[in-house]
């Protein structure tokens, strides 16, 4: 392997920022004390935590208590799902989602339908797009709760939010959204959203790692996940990761301040990377939406090559992307979401998906866009698949 | 993950493409399961003068391809048929628990190209090759 000299997988996790480390620092050493302690260098923990939830519930447009700290951006979905469908048990046990969801998501759901949980899967269109007209027509009497993510992880569509927030109020249903993708990316204020819950994850935006955050509308009552201490108003026990907690709110800070010109930034590099991209790889297919898409966020599909191929040949270029293919699933179907939008299984094999993250300029770019069509040709000739189109041509 | 040998069968691999005067072709996998091997040998007085591949897949299945490829290359018809998806493992140092079927794919694409060879040349023989039914190291289902 190569030493990573090119990091373009800024949606699987983030360099931490050198202001969010500073700014942890201190918290591993001197003001190492339980914020849970009545003297002194406990209380300045709690002090500090209950700053840096002001910072975070002010980046999203909560209210500080309305904010909770969670170990990860997984745990706060598995807590939103969880939390409510036991506790709106008597309610019923209808959950709706989309076909695209995150692991955290989707693998929960899975367990409650074990316990007798009733989830509709929604489908997304070729953009992954779920359909509004679709969700109304799922939700029952016995729909507790819709979850939709913001933005999708692999292909980077953003999903109609607003819109399904004020659809699941006509109906009285709870609303979350898994919007660890989204959370820095795209400007966020929950209360304007109209959302009942929303999960973020501190390393997806250049914090640590081991630190997200469940937003909780005011009055919604949810069980508790995990149950212990008094910590986090009673509602989500363990001592504070205090250095996690500082690290996470520094970095929502940073990247919420001038957000916008984050992203007509980093939308440029994107914008710039597809159509170079499909100017000079011949068979390639975009996958996702072309506008409603994550600034950082490129998929694209190169037919008749595998995509565990194509990042390993990329790693010893020292460039770090990610895949949907079978063998970097872990299993040997591609990427679900590849599969929901209609991909058919070898071209989904073949996806690329480059994440453009705040630090990425405009050389690295080109440094990929010149390595890259040299490479997918190698492999393409390495290809029984390409001589058989070759053949027909 | 892969270890140096894999990496190096990857990176360079040996005898890539179509052997052109092949009297023994035979492709296995499917592109729904994300990989596919085809090779093409000549074979001249029951010996493997030349041997190539062509293959979609991960990187361990175009190391395994590369690395079958050497393994059978100069051998005769019957000692290439003993070689194994362990002996194309054990010769890249090892391959990680969810790539073993690469391997096994090597080996049957192998075996694939020598039945074509007999059915070429009308020896009523039949080549017991690759996994006789799923030993659960894989998904696929054979």
């Amino acid at each position: 392997m190569s030493k990573t000299t090119y990091y373009f997988d800024n949606a699987a996790t983030t360099p931490v920022r050198k202001e969010v480390l500073d700014a942890m620092m201190p918290f591993f050493t001197e003001n190492y004390g339980n914020a849970s302690s009545i003297y002194e260098v406990g209380a300045r923990s709690k002090n500090y935590i209950n700053e840096a939830r002001k910072i975070v519930s002010d980046a999203i447009g909560c209210y500080e208590n309305e904010l909770f700290f969670t170990a990860s951006g997984s745990e706060a979905d598995n807590w939103a799902i969880k939390g409510v469908a036991y506790s709106k048990k008597s309610k019923g046990n209808h959950i709706i989602t989309s076909a695209i969801e995150h692991h955290a998501v989707l693998h929960t759901l899975e367990f409650l339908e074990k316990q007798g949980y009733e989830v509709t899967y929604l489908p997304v269109d070729e953009y992954g797009q779920i359909s509004l007209d679709d969700l109304k027509n799922a939700i029952k009497d016995s729909t507790i709760l819709i979850t939709i993510m913001y933005a999708n992880n692999e292909i980077g569509t953003i999903e109609p939010i607003k819109e399904i927030a004020k659809i699941a109020k006509e109906h009285n249903v709870i609303f979350h959204t898994d919007a660890v993708q989204a959370v820095g990316a795209v400007p966020i204020n929950v209360h304007e959203l109209g959302v009942d819950m929303l999960s973020l994850s501190g390393h997806k935006f250049n914090g640590p790692k081991g630190v997200g955050a469940l937003y909780i509308k005011k009055g919604l009552r949810i069980d508790n996940l995990i149950h212990g201490g008094a910590q986090e108003s009673n509602r989500r026990a363990g001592t504070e990761n205090t250095p996690g907690i500082i690290g996470l709110a520094k970095a929502i800070e940073l990247a919420t301040t001038n957000l916008n010109e984050k992203i007509e930034r980093v939308s440029k590099l994107r914008d710039y990377t597809i159509k170079e991209i499909e100017k000079r790889i011949p068979y390639c297919r975009l996958n996702g939406h072309r506008t409603d898409r994550l600034c950082g966020n490129v998929n694209f599909s190169f037919r008749f090559i595998e995509g565990e191929s194509l990042l390993l040949m990329l790693d010893l270029k020292g460039v770090a992307a990610s895949s949907g293919s079978a063998c970097t699933s872990g299993s040997l179907d591609p990427s679900h979401v590849l599969l929901a939008i209609g991909l058919p299984h070898e071209i989904a094999h073949g996806s690329l998906r480059i994440s453009i993250g705040y630090q990425n300029t405009k050389e690295e770019i080109d440094y990929l866009l010149d390595i890259l069509p040299p490479i997918v040709e190698r492999l393409r000739q390495m290809s029984p698949l390409y001589d058989e189109i070759k053949g027909d041509l | 993950m892969y270890s140096e040998k894999v990496m190096d069968h990857f990176a360079n691999p040996r005898n890539v493409g179509e052997v052109e005067d092949a009297n023994a072709v035979g492709q296995v996998g499917n592109a729904k399961c994300g990989d596919i091997m085809k090779i093409s040998m000549k074979i001249e007085d029951d010996i493997i003068k030349d041997v190539k591949f062509k293959t979609f897949g991960c990187g361990a299945a175009v190391a395994t391809s590369s690395m079958a490829t050497e393994l059978v290359k100069g051998k005769t018809v019957d000692e290439a048929l003993k070689v194994t998806n362990k002996a194309v493992m054990e010769a890249l140092d090892g391959l990680p628990a969810v790539k073993v079927h690469c391997s096994v794919l090597a080996e049957e694409a192998i075996g694939a190209a020598i039945q074509d060879y007999y059915q070429r040349n009308g020896i009523d023989k039949k080549v017991e090759k690759g996994c006789n039914g799923c030993c659960g190291s894989c998904d696929h289902h054979h």
